[in-house]
């Protein structure tokens, strides 16, 4: 018998693999070096990702599938490659001082950083179920690690533990979802279950029917959508702040770009019957998170509901399964990522070893003592809460358009009205910061150029896209996957 | 021949035990077992219908998950084992340091 090797194109993934021995030099050179200061293998990982995003720019505008038709690079997972490395270069700019403060100051970090990084590009690349499982794992098992970084501190222990039996308990529904569809349509390449769906008329098929029900589980867990967002309050709250930052924005971006994929290439056939499903999801989780976070202290938690209403905002443009609902997702997870990191940075800009100040009312009379960062921290909220100029209100206006262009009027009224909630507490942030007197001194801020570097950015990113838009928008929906 | 249907009989029967062993067990390794038993659960269903297709993906994404199951619980026993350090149990209903 004669085995074929299929050709393979290492090109296509190149990106990946040189991201993936970053991770494995940082991990060696921290054994072997111990002399080395740590930061040198942040400033080394943040290179390599610089790096990484100029090999991707040079695959623009190509749709290449590799390796048996299992991975493929179009402009749909570019643009979210882009969402990642952006992300995770902002998150090793921000941990490096952290790091050092809280007395977790070890190499592993940034090679966990960067494997999280492999498992969500492999999730937006991948066009196999099989490719999107490896990626998915990937990504978690290294965040499982993460949460869990601070290892003398029970409350990190706590979220690890949590993070861990909730994420491996869901990823058995999305593999038995995974299964079904496999038994129904003999295959677990994505293009293919599209193809036999729409040639067999496989609509009420009851093995397709539960399998996407599991599959929105599975996914549903990952993107902290109601009802599957239990874990992430405690998960956002109990991790280090650095993690939080990382967890909230590019794994989240991954998991949406697998939700996107799966469900608009394999399933768009029965977008009946789950449009209905995402559209009752979508309302639950922009109302539980907004009005949930209003009673919030801790802001840390209070960011992690808000994180759960954004996940509701991007479900409606799922809802609407057209290719400007897919653009509004890709450009509002972009936004996403400057406003949400940059209000974390500041978060750690204030804390200090032992004393992290976490409480809202830390922030009182911020706004005297601090101004700069005190406008630094209203720039991020006005833009969360999707207030104009800033990029949150073009994000947020993209997405309530597409819903009322594919006629969800009702849902895109729900949207607004929760929009409003929203503004209730992100505003009392701010409010605390420049009407209340100050509880008591505030410590010196722990600033250093790395995170002054990733505040600039983080700025400039919500300001920028909250003016200019036009030219990320046409690249976002240049990149959709739809016809 | 046993008919396919007696293995994914089997296949859901092991799920739902599992399933159930996740939500009223109190012990997190007790827990971690039960999703071990999921797992296996799907694997049973992955080999049913990759004999059923006479296709090999099935059998092909069973590594993979034993492989990614694998290192699952080497994290989840590291992470158990750390939480044990801190606190000396590993009772989830002790472990409620944050709520709400």
């Amino acid at each position: 018998m004669e085995i074929t090797v299929p050709p393979f194109d290492i090109k296509s993934i190149a990106p990946i693999i040189l991201v993936t021995i970053t991770g494995i030099v940082v991990l060696i050179t921290d054994v072997f070096l111990k002399k080395l200061p740590k930061e040198t293998l942040g400033y080394f990982s943040f290179l390599a990702v610089l790096i990484t995003g100029v090999i991707i720019s040079s695959q623009l505008g190509t749709t290449v599938y590799s390796f048996s038709n299992t991975f493929v690079v179009d402009d749909f997972s570019i643009f979210f490659n882009f969402i990642f490395l952006i992300s995770t270069a902002i998150v090793i700019l921000m941990s490096v001082t952290y790091l050092r403060q809280e007395g977790i100051n070890y190499g592993e970090y940034y090679t966990l950083i960067l494997f999280a990084t492999v498992g969500m590009m492999l999730m937006a690349g991948g066009a196999d179920l099989i490719t999107i499982f490896l990626g998915l794992e990937i990504m978690s098992i290294s965040l499982y690690v993460l949460a869990g970084f601070r290892r003398d501190r029970l409350d990190s222990n706590e979220a690890s533990l949590k993070y861990f039996l909730l994420g491996a308990f869901s990823t058995c529904f999305l593999l038995y979802g995974i299964a079904l569809l496999y038994g129904a349509t003999g295959t677990t390449n994505i293009n293919e279950i599209g193809t036999f769906i729409t040639n067999n008329h496989a609509y009420s098929n009851p093995m397709i029917i539960m399998g996407t029900c599991l599959l929105i589980i599975g996914f549903g867990f990952k993107t902290a959508s109601v009802p599957f967002h239990k874990w992430a309050p405690d998960v956002y709250q109990g991790a280090p702040t650095s993690v939080t930052a990382f967890m909230s924005a590019g794994p989240k971006a991954a998991a949406f770009a697998v939700f996107l994929r799966v469900f608009l290439v394999s399933l768009p056939g029965l977008e009946t019957k789950w449009s209905v499903i995402l559209w009752v999801m979508s309302v639950l989780t922009m109302t539980v998170g907004n009005v949930v976070a209003i009673t919030q202290t801790n802001i840390k938690r209070m960011l992690a509901y808000s994180s759960i209403a954004h996940a509701g905002y991007v479900l409606m443009a799922i809802v609407t399964a057209s290719s400007l609902g897919t653009a509004s997702i890709l450009f509002y997870l972009l936004v996403y990522v400057f406003m949400n990191l940059g209000a974390f940075a500041v978060i750690m800009v204030l804390g200090k070893k032992g004393k992290e100040n976490l409480q809202i009312d830390d922030y009182s009379g911020l706004g005297y003592k601090h101004p700069v960062l005190a406008i630094t921290m209203s720039i991020f909220m006005f833009s969360l809460a999707g207030i104009p100029p800033f990029a949150g209100f073009m994000g947020k206006f993209y997405i309530f358009s597409s819903a009322i262009k594919s006629g969800y009027i009702v849902l895109a009224i729900i949207g607004v009205i929760n929009s409003v909630i929203s503004v209730y507490y992100y505003l009392r942030v701010t409010v605390v910061m420049y009407m209340k007197q100050p509880v008591r001194e505030f410590a010196p801020l722990s600033l250093s150029p790395f995170i002054i570097l990733a505040l600039i950015i983080t700025i400039w990113g919500t300001i920028h896209l909250g003016i200019f838009p036009s030219r990320i928008i046409e690249f976002a929906q240049e990149s959709v996957l739809l016809p | 021949m046993i008919p396919l249907t007696w293995y994914l009989i089997l296949s859901g029967a092991l799920f739902t035990i599992g399933a159930t062993g996740v939500l009223i067990r109190r012990n997190a390794l007790v827990i971690l077992m039960c999703i071990e038993l999921m797992l296996n659960a799907v694997n049973l269903a992955f080999v049913t219908f990759s004999r059923h297709h006479d296709s090999m993906d099935g059998q092909i994404f069973v590594f993979f998950i034993m492989t990614v199951a694998a290192a699952e619980a080497a994290v989840g026993l590291a992470i158990i084992v750390a939480v044990f350090k801190n606190k000396a149990t590993v009772n989830v209903d002790k472990i409620n340091l944050m709520k709400w």
